[in-house]
């Protein structure tokens, strides 16, 4: 399976997904931001970083570059688009995803090991999970709490189009302990389609032991599997 | 009487302004041509308790001098006090 | 050539002032050029001649440094040095200071520090895998020392995080010492292959000059004379000295920098700093033996009306000069300007070894580079050397606190306690390299595509240099190298950053002198070279003076990083060992500050270099020879405290017996030093029941002590006659000791 990693001025997740891709087994191209070429992607990555400095706000000037216009016809068209930490708020941006990402709630920027339970199966990028796996994925951020109007939440719940939620280690509620005080403690969410994941934490970074966790892993594996199995496009309306 | 002081904090003219450079570039690929200089800076808006316009803007002044803007590399400028009642009315 | 500009007749003290130098350095200069210098000369020679980018009274006393090795590709003189790592790569490092900025504005001083060594290493050609900072402040309890500690961290971070290199390591001591002179000393460490190091020696007369990167502002003018005199009440007025930095824009630099790296068309790369634009182009000229004819009115500005003057002095940050050959400038430019970066041709290189700077078809600077770069007349010693007052012979009672409370204390002490609060906001996991987390002794980053990783640790006890500097100094190396060996790594090279205040004093030039003899003397018996470093000397204001700070950051190489040694206790049944000296005294260690504060002896641990070296090479071959579990170097607070980090970190507990405690019933005075005394060339190890007799066999082979302890277990500290706490309630004091106000 090829995945196409995008790259903004300032992302740099970008090398580290690649890793995780080929780690899994897979082929992985870059997508340089002026291109429109997803060059024959079947899965678009999102990576983390600091698009543009995240001046002004997160994400808000990477939504505008020629290869994003790509990007919401891909999806549009069901495509498979995974936006990870800068990702997710170019995502939310762009009105790929519904809802925004602001500064945590402990006003500082936090790297640390979170434990994210399974809500939904029901994605090319879950599919691989069962609900209630707690999954061992770190995050690295300023600006991760995610907010949303009551209408857009409890369509995300009803729908059950939240992916995953941050817990305790022990898969019960997070309570005061979450990292960034995002709203009904949700970690990742997916669009209407279930083709578009956004998620604050990075499982590229808990994509081997070596690196403290390989439950990231999972979610790479879950992608190339569904598509394998359903093809590029029929893969994201599971 | 009750104030709302509006204040503008920007860094100072002498120092860098990453965030002013990445909005102009980002305004000028949208197509806005002529976009020169573009400074970002903070807007402030504080309701106060004063007996007049004087004292409400004395204060508003102390209180950029010793919290609201970093005097090494900020500089700040009261843009409006106005009565908070006349604001509620002009709502 | 003429230079248009009028000759300065006799500048006034004010003048000379404003660009810090002496009036015998004026005379000098005079002398050597054989004229006076004009205004615009006179500001560049202050800039070159201070003592940040001249090293006037430093550069004779680091002459004794050990800089050459088997593996040594670059030792100082260059913007970093470069280390074989094998596999055809180098490993490119080097620490610096931002001491006086951070003072002033601490986010930004900081942030720009970071900026700047993350120039010196990408300048190389070599990618940044690891960012690592060394703090100094006043005491936590003080709100100016919160604001400048929380401002630091938040600038370190912004920075690094922003551009996406990981911070995995570093250190923080509070001390009011550093309360009106705060220490911010950057280290970074980068790799790159062998045929891609580039160096900052430009050559070929004809050759085109580039500067790329951010425009040139008013920031910064006499950066480098700022940070070479002492703090005094106008020195909160200097403020152009500050800078914002834009690690967004460094980002993009870095990576068409290194896109070129070992690229034919690129002469030579070196990053603007200190001195901005004059310091660089005149380096870059004179290490190729050439000149360097540079126009002023090609530069880009931020600004309008800038003179001459203030383009050639300003410290805008972000700003590469790359030197190119004539053809290729198109196709370099194109490669800078995919990345948004904007560049252009400021001057060329010439036959004459001269600095010459014109104003379209105005020459107004022409000064030999040789005046210039080596000119600056050498600052022998200010006097003789001191004699030391000796200390009052019986050193005070203790006070009346148990072992435990003791532990607990030193425990919850800002200077022992968790970092965990620092290194959370830094991102210590970008790049998917961090092997080793920050939180133990030295981080352990993966070398990219190898199976190799690189330990990288900052360590520098300043009370031990206050108390004997040449001593204090030769710990701070083996500290250095004792925490990378506890990963399993052989300690490969060092990089230094001497913090001392005003060396027009004695006490401090001296200090200087003893302190570099101490790193030789240890780098000599551990057999590793100094590659690169920087001094930042008139740490110092009325109010008082920094004890001599030298900071030792070391890299060493694990051959396979699935070999490392862990630092805490990792498996219940294990047995503890302490590995060499049992603890005695309690001289400059954290208990007694924690005791007596200000009141101090005047002596350090002993050290014993044949021993130090011993014991390193006992601990990594029972690593290669997988006979440790865990390995962790005694320092702050001495034995109990190792073992209670042990604990701590590997969430399981331990019983320990001390020959020395269980079979005497020493005085109170000597149970502290066994416990609590910081002695050195120490580790703490944990390892299989099984490899018991292996270990002692190879502690005999070695001749370093080797005393069983206890074992691994429970979900208590303990050692026999001495402590008992529950590893919860250790928890608790071990990760709030930062927020004492944090």
């Amino acid at each position: 399976m090829r995945f196409g990693v995008a790259v903004f001025p300032g992302t740099w997740s970008d090398r580290d997904c690649a890793h995780a891709v080929e780690l899994a087994g897979h082929e992985a191209v870059m997508l340089w931001h002026k291109d429109t070429s997803l060059r024959g992607a079947d899965c678009v990555i999102l990576p983390g970083g600091f698009s543009y400095g995240d001046h002004l706000r997160a994400g808000a000037v990477a939504r505008f570059a020629p290869l994003m216009d790509s990007v919401v016809d891909f999806a549009a068209d069901g495509g498979l688009v995974w936006g990870i930490c800068n990702g997710f708020q170019i995502l939310c941006e762009a009105h790929l995803l519904p809802g925004a990402l602001t500064r945590n709630s402990s006003l500082q920027f936090r790297c640390q090991p979170t434990w994210l339970r399974v809500e939904s199966t029901a994605s090319a990028f879950t599919a691989g999970s069962s609900r209630g796996d707690v999954l061992e994925i770190p995050i690295s951020h300023g600006e991760g709490r995610y907010v949303a109007d009551d209408a857009t939440l409890a369509a995300l719940e009803d729908e059950q189009r939240v992916a995953f939620r941050y817990v305790a280690p022990d898969g019960s509620p997070v309570g005061p302990a979450s990292p960034n005080g995002s709203m009904r403690d949700i970690a990742g969410i997916l669009n209407a389609n279930r083709n578009v994941l956004g998620m604050m934490p990075h499982p590229e970074r808990a994509s081997e032991e070596l690196l403290g966790s390989s439950d990231g892993m999972r979610l790479f594996q879950s992608v190339a599997r569904s598509l394998a199995r359903d093809g590029a496009v029929a893969a994201a309306a599971r | 009487m009750t104030w709302t002081a509006e204040i503008v904090v920007q860094l100072k003219a002498v120092v860098n302004d990453p965030q002013g450079l990445v909005v102009r570039d980002g305004l000028r690929r949208l197509g806005f041509s002529g976009v020169g200089d573009v400074r970002v800076g903070k807007y402030i808006q504080v309701e106060l308790d004063a007996a007049d316009a004087e004292t409400a803007r004395q204060s508003v002044s102390d209180m950029c001098e010793r919290l609201l803007r970093n005097p090494v590399i900020e500089d700040y400028r009261i843009v409006n006090i106005a009565r908070a009642v006349e604001r509620a009315a002009a709502k | 050539m003429t230079v248009t500009s009028a000759e300065l007749t006799e500048p006034t003290s004010a003048q000379l002032a404003e660009v810090a130098l002496t009036r015998s350095e004026y005379d000098a200069a005079t002398a050597q050029l054989g004229r006076g210098p004009n205004h615009l000369e006179l500001g560049i020679l202050g800039a070159l001649w201070s003592e940040h980018c001249s090293y006037k009274t430093s550069k004779p006393l680091l002459r004794g440094l050990p800089t050459r090795g088997s593996r040594v590709l670059q030792g100082p003189g260059e913007n970093a040095g470069a280390v074989d790592i094998g596999d055809g790569l180098a490993c490119v490092f080097k620490i610096e200071s931002h001491n006086h900025p951070s003072a002033i504005e601490p986010y930004q001083g900081a942030a720009t520090g970071v900026g700047g060594i993350l120039r010196d290493i990408f300048t190389m050609g070599a990618r940044p895998i690891a960012l690592l900072d060394s703090l100094r402040f006043g005491p936590l309890e003080e709100p100016h020392q919160q604001h400048l500690f929380d401002g630091v961290v938040a600038g370190i971070g912004g920075y690094g995080n922003c551009i996406g290199i990981p911070t995995v390591g570093g250190e923080v001591y509070f001390d009011a010492v550093y309360r009106d002179n705060c220490i911010v000393n950057a280290m970074c460490v980068g790799v790159v292959p062998h045929a891609k190091l580039t160096r900052a020696r430009a050559r070929g007369p004809g050759n085109a000059v580039l500067l790329v990167g951010a425009d040139t502002g008013r920031d910064g003018i006499h950066g480098a004379s700022f940070a070479s005199v002492q703090f005094d009440a106008s020195s909160q007025s200097r403020r152009p000295a500050v800078q914002v930095g834009n690690p967004f824009l460094e980002k993009c630099l870095m990576e068409a920098c290194l896109e070129l790296a070992g690229d034919p068309r690129v002469v030579a790369m070196q990053d603007l700093g200190a001195a901005g634009l004059c310091g660089s182009a005149a380096e870059l000229a004179h290490r190729g033996g050439v000149g360097i004819d540079v126009d002023v009115s090609r530069v880009s500005r931020r600004e309008r009306g800038m003179t001459p003057y203030e383009v050639m002095l300003s410290e805008s940050q972000e700003r590469m000069l790359v030197v190119v050959t004539p053809e290729e400038v198109v196709g370099v430019q194109a490669v800078f300007e995919r990345w948004d970066l904007h560049s252009d041709v400021v001057g060329t290189i010439v036959t004459t070894p001269a600095f010459v700077v014109r104003d379209g078809d105005d020459v107004v600077c022409e000064l030999p580079l040789a005046v210039l770069v080596d000119g600056a007349p050498e600052r022998g010693a200010p006097g003789p050397r001191p004699s030391r007052s000796p200390q009052p012979g019986e050193p005070a009672a203790l006070p009346a606190w148990s072992a435990d409370e003791t532990l607990m204390r030193l425990l919850g002490s800002p200077n022992i306690g968790s970092r965990k609060p620092i290194f959370r906001r830094y991102d210590h996991q970008v790049g998917d390299g961090t092997i080793v987390l920050p939180g133990g002794d030295a981080a352990v980053v993966r070398v990219p595509g190898s199976r190799r990783g690189l330990a990288m640790s900052t360590d520098g006890n300043a009370r031990y240099t206050a108390a004997d500097a040449r001593r204090g100094a030769a710990i701070a190396v083996c500290e250095a190298a004792r925490n990378v060996v506890a990963t399993g790594a052989a300690p490969l090279a060092v990089t230094n950053c001497l913090n001392f205040g005003n060396p027009e004093h004695p006490e401090v030039y001296w200090d200087l002198h003893d302190a570099i003899a101490g790193i030789a003397e240890a780098c000599d018996a551990l057999g590793v070279p100094v590659v690169s470093g920087n001094v930042s000397l008139y740490n110092e204001s009325e109010a008082g003076r920094i004890d001599p700070t030298v900071v030792i950051g070391m890299v060493g190489l694990l051959d396979d990083v699935e070999r490392r040694c862990a630092a805490g206790f990792a498996a219940d049944g294990d047995l503890i060992a302490l590995v060499g000296p049992v603890g005695h005294g309690i001289d400059s260690s954290e208990l007694e500050h924690l005791a007596f504060g200000m009141d101090r002896t005047d002596s350090a641990p002993d050290l014993d270099l044949d021993l130090e070296r011993r014991v390193h090479r006992f601990v990594l071959e029972a690593n290669a020879a997988s006979l440790l579990r865990s390995a962790h170097d005694v320092a702050d607070g001495g034995l109990a405290v190792a073992l209670a980090e042990c604990c701590l970190w590997g969430d399981r507990g331990a019983s320990a017996e001390l020959d020395e405690l269980a079979h005497e019933r020493p005085a109170r005075s000597r149970v502290a030093g066994i416990l609590f005394g910081e002695s050195q060339s120490r580790f703490l190890i944990s390892h299989p029941r099984e490899a018991l007799v292996q270990l002692e066999e190879l502690a005999g082979r070695h001749s370093v002590p080797f005393q069983a302890l206890g074992s691994v277990g429970g979900r208590r500290i303990k050692i026999s006659g001495a402590i008992d706490i529950a590893l919860d309630v250790a928890v608790r004091a071990y990760e709030g000791a930062l927020s004492a106000g944090g």
